[in-house]
């Protein structure tokens, strides 16, 4: 694999990087890079700079600016002023944001266990002794490839014409009317199509772990008389602690954004039952609250990120970086 | 997973171990159970059948009649056959548009994704002991910890300020979104490198340029399909930001236009599902040819992310 530039070669191409060096950032002044300047070369600047500049223009600044509007009652366009603190009283006390959040978090709890169990079970299974292993992991996968959107319309459609159908052939009450028209049973379909299309994700990392788990635990298991439900819970679970803490968090995360899915299912409905959070905020943009639903994805981001401190702070170990 | 570990030249040391490890005894399980466990391959077969069959009824409905798909049965099979529903989605969706803008979209993304997140991660992996290129890594990597969902308002506000409330305008986000992850993994990678490689290519006297073309990023192969891989799912199926960035909707990706049919076509069953099934299969087939680096690529990215 060692490709040796040949010197004629190099010579064209020192010149053209020469030229491009003197248009990137100076490099740092600070006496450690003074020592070793001869040893940097410029054009690393060029090749970290843009992406430092389109970060900063697409993420950083409409990040700070929105921060920055959660202060004022600017709606969208025209004038504003700053106004304090009295949008993030107001979203305290806003019954239609608690209700967005307490129909958030209780979906994502729910979607997080239901998720974990079904994929550590599969997993297991997928790795137990079994024919044609290769086939049906593929199988498996084939939700995480789909679109969220796509596949809550196909759902949408089982859930208000085949389910209700059923039900009828079968004489099922409560299920004879679509889930998807019933405020309280609409939530149900937002997690099974969520659970359906985040277990493969889940799955793949369970994989990983339960491959992770040398076979001579079990052989000292199975002399210890164990059986195998029993491995399972005593022996398997505590060693994928690890990536059970992984899924949970990652999982928990994806679900505090659910969008998309609810879009293609109830649109938030029937009435707001099924309005995530993300659905909220987004009501910003065309309701005039631009400032409002602003400190509400404030408050927002800072979940975000305690809940993102809480997983770096177990998975130090794991993530080895530098 | 046996081939797996050899497949990959220069994983860094700890995967390699993991996965080397793993490649020893590839009999592991419960002793006694060497054979086939039928029990648990039922259950497995059962499962799999949830996953196909949504796929099954988006395929059967595609292919029904018109008048054979309002009767509501998903389940029925398609009888006559009938492809005049594909021929009214091309139209609907105008696909070829929504289509390509879908293509121009993932590809940028893609390709913006893995050059970008490349170059960035070399310079910030060669330069580690400097505080510059070290905050840097720490800055990028902040989009991990900031959804969408946070930013979504003021990026709609600025993309529409300056012109870029088109596809354009997705494609950078996308890539911005993607970035954090793929620099993430691809220092990881670059530290497994034996610098004695770049030591001898600068000997033969090779520019960082060079060596960053011709050594490098051949060398990176593996992770780049792995975020590759990534994007181009993230891209391809994503909803959330093309619907509430592209202002115009004759510019829509594929994903987001289906949502005509729950307005306009409702019930033309047979058109809708013909419709799912063009925007779904795109990203099915790349899955089938790219499994493996699919697979490799989600159980790194929760091992290292």
């Amino acid at each position: 694999m060692t490709t040796t530039a040949s010197p004629a070669a190099s010579t064209g191409r020192t010149a053209a990087s020469a030229d491009r060096a003197p248009t990137t950032t100076a490099p740092p002044t600070s006496g450690r890079s003074a020592r070793r300047r001869q040893s940097v070369d410029r054009i690393y600047y060029l090749f970290l700079v843009p992406s430092l500049v389109l970060f900063t223009l697409a993420i950083t600044v409409p990040a700070l600016l929105g921060i920055f509007y959660s202060f004022t009652n600017f709606i969208g366009f025209g004038d504003w002023e700053f106004i304090g603190i009295t949008n993030y009283i107001a979203v305290f006390s806003d019954p239609a944001i608690l209700s967005s959040y307490l129909f958030t978090f209780g979906f994502a709890i729910v979607t997080v266990l239901l998720v974990n169990v079904v994929a550590f079970l599969l997993a297991v299974g997928l790795t137990a002794q079994i024919k044609a292993k290769t086939a049906l992991r593929a199988v498996f996968v084939i939700p995480m490839v789909i679109s969220g959107i796509v596949i809550a319309y196909v759902f949408n459609f089982l859930f208000s014409n085949s389910l209700p159908a059923f039900a009828t052939a079968v004489g099922i009450g409560p299920l004879q009317e679509s889930i998807l028209a019933n405020p309280d049973l609409a939530w149900i379909s937002i997690v099974i199509v969520t659970a359906w299309q985040s277990i493969p994700g889940t799955l793949l990392i369970y994989i990983a772990g339960l491959l992770s788990i040398p076979g001579e635990v079990y052989e000292a298991a199975a002399i210890d008389g164990a059986k195998p439900f029993r491995q399972l819970w005593s022996v398997t679970l505590p060693l994928v602690a690890g990536y059970v803490v992984i899924n949970v968090i990652l999982g928990f995360k994806n679900y505090l954004n659910a969008y998309e899915v609810i879009v293609g299912l109830t649109n938030g409905g029937p009435g707001t039952s099924t309005r995530s959070i993300a659905m909220t905020i987004f009501t910003g943009f065309t309701g005039g609250d631009y400032a409002y639903q602003m400190a509400n994805a404030t408050i927002f981001f800072v979940i975000a990120i305690v809940i993102s401190l809480i997983q770096l702070r177990i998975t130090r170990g794991k993530a080895a970086l530098a | 997973m046996t081939q797996t570990a050899a497949s990959v030249p220069l994983g860094d040391a700890k995967r390699t171990a993991r996965e080397a490890s793993a490649t020893t005894r590839p009999t592991r399980g419960r002793v006694g159970q060497e054979r086939t466990n039928w029990s648990v391959m039922i259950i497995l077969i059962l499962c799999a059948v949830t996953v196909l069959v949504p796929l099954y009824v988006t395929v059967s409905m595609s292919l029904k009649t018109g008048a054979q798909a309002v009767d509501g049965n998903a389940f029925s099979l398609p009888s006559p056959i009938d492809f005049s529903g594909f021929a009214k989605a091309w139209e609907l969706t105008n696909f070829p548009v929504s289509f390509t803008i879908s293509v121009l979209i993932t590809a940028g993304t893609v390709i913006g994704t893995v050059l970008l997140s490349a170059l960035a991660s070399y310079a910030i992996a060669r330069n580690w002991d400097r505080r510059f290129f070290r905050w840097s890594f720490f800055y990028l990597l902040a989009a991990l910890f900031l959804p969408f969902t946070v930013v979504a308002l003021p990026q709609i506000q600025l993309t529409g300020l300056l012109g870029l409330a088109n596809p354009v305008g997705v494609t950078i986000l996308h890539i911005m979104f993607q970035l954090s992850f793929s620099i993430l993994l691809f220092t990881a990678f670059l530290r497994s490198i034996p610098l004695e490689l770049e030591e001898s290519a600068r000997i033969d006297g090779a520019t960082t340029w060079q060596t960053f073309w011709k050594l490098i990023f051949p060398l990176l192969a593996p992770m780049s399909a792995t975020v590759a891989i990534f994007a181009f799912l993230a891209s391809w199926n994503d909803f959330m930001m093309p619907s509430l960035i592209i202002a115009d909707s004759a510019q829509q990706t594929l994903p987001v236009i289906q949502n005509i049919f729950q307005t306009q076509f409702s019930t033309n069953y047979n058109v809708s599902f013909a419709s799912y099934l063009m925007a779904m299969a795109p990203a099915i087939v790349v899955y089938l040819f790219t499994q493996r680096w699919v697979m490799e690529g989600v159980t790194q990215g929760a091992v290292k992310g």
